[in-house]
């Protein structure tokens, strides 16, 4: 997908700038944004590396797995079919606290692992069980609370206040993920009573 | 609404002194692991730097040549309808495909409108409460060979549709 999306970019680029006499401009563009882009990494690498760090002393200190641990009662409303205090709930948990606090690298494993297990308690091997879409669904409505990502490059950028996004991006994550929830559970209903 | 502000203000510290806290609770080493951990973002932000590169020259691309202008024009009428800054609507549909293209078109916004912006305040609130559907949908079902994914692509487009709109309607409440 990705291989087509900036292949086409630049592609469609090129022969925009041919229409427009934008040629030299292109060129210039090219090598200055390879420099932008290293410039930003070094930002990031700072800011990316201290949020890590203090993620680390979370995890290691078992922070993230009791957070994770509280998170049973919810799960089994969301998860009605999968057993209690099993495996995949205990990856979906996992996989739900590291996508909050924006460990994206421990949240994909955890949420492969995840789906196996439902994958397991499924019927039809080819088709999704309603709690892999449950899970998929609230995955994908955005969990994380502070994406650090984005404070990095408001700071590169100049702003006054980087960090001023951080509770109106908490209040839409939370809205996206009970609007996600609400459509995960008609979808199901539906589904089972059809 | 300025609470939202002032709460967004405390957050980091206070996530600084919760875990710092418990750590020490639990006699963990929290300097030794904060080193280790920031040693792990810091190869993660390494590995992500060449996919950086080639995104932010495919984007410098689109935007010298006019491409991108001709992509906002396109979506000019459209958007004017809906009263959505055109602007932006690349970034929103580049956002459900690649988190790395995406912000190789954020930034292009932080450059040409400024990240104080409403715009710039926009996309920001709009990248924290979205996600990378169709590359998450493909990396999970393709780990389980689910093929019949039912309503899951809906829901997740939903959601990020409701995300957009609602980033839109807080930002301007906020700021303006």
């Amino acid at each position: 997908m990705l291989n087509y999306l900036w292949a086409g970019m630049i592609l469609l680029g090129i022969v925009v700038a041919a229409f427009t006499g934008n040629i030299p401009e292109v060129t210039q563009a090219a090598l200055e944004s390879a420099r932008t882009a290293v410039n930003l990494c070094i930002t990031l690498l700072g800011i990316i590396a201290m949020w890590t760090g203090l993620m680390a002393i979370a995890e290691k200190s078992g922070l993230v797995a009791g957070l994770a641990k509280r998170m049973t009662p919810l799960l089994s409303f969301l998860f009605p079919e999968l057993p209690r205090g099993g495996r995949a709930m205990e990856y979906i948990s996992t996989n739900f606290m590291a996508n909050i606090l924006g460990l994206g690298w421990a949240a994909t494993p955890a949420g492969i692992k995840a789906m196996q297990e439902m994958q397991k308690l499924c019927p039809d091997k080819t088709r999704a069980s309603n709690s892999m879409c449950m899970f998929m669904i609230i995955n994908m409505s955005s969990l994380q609370l502070v994406t650090v990502n984005v404070i990095a490059f408001r700071a590169q950028y100049g702003s006054a206040n980087p960090s001023e996004i951080i509770a109106p991006g908490i209040l839409v994550t939370i809205a996206t993920t009970i609007i996600a929830v609400i459509f995960a559970k008609v979808c199901e209903r539906r589904a089972d009573s059809a | 609404m300025r609470v939202l502000l002032y709460i967004s203000d405390f957050i980091i510290p206070a996530m600084f002194v919760c875990i710092i806290l418990y750590g020490l609770m639990n006699r963990v080493k929290v300097f030794d692991h904060f080193v280790e951990g920031a040693r792990d973002g810091f190869t993660t932000v390494l590995n992500i730097m060449p996919t950086i590169i080639g995104l932010l020259v495919a984007v410098g691309v689109m935007r010298a040549s006019g491409a991108l202008d001709l992509l906002v024009w396109l979506a000019e009428p459209f958007a004017r309808r809906l009263d959505f800054p055109e602007e932006t609507l690349p970034l929103v549909l580049t956002r459900l495909i690649s988190s790395s293209a995406a912000t190789g078109l954020l930034i292009d916004i932080f450059e040409n409108h400024g990240p104080d912006s409403f715009i710039g305040r926009f996309v920001s609130v709009m990248m924290s409460s979205t996600e990378t559907v169709f590359y998450t949908m493909s990396v999970y079902f393709m780990a389980v060979k689910v093929t019949k994914t039912r309503y899951t692509l809906a829901g997740a487009l939903f959601a990020n549709f409701v995300g957009v709109a609602a980033a839109l309607m807080l930002t301007r409440q906020l700021y303006s």
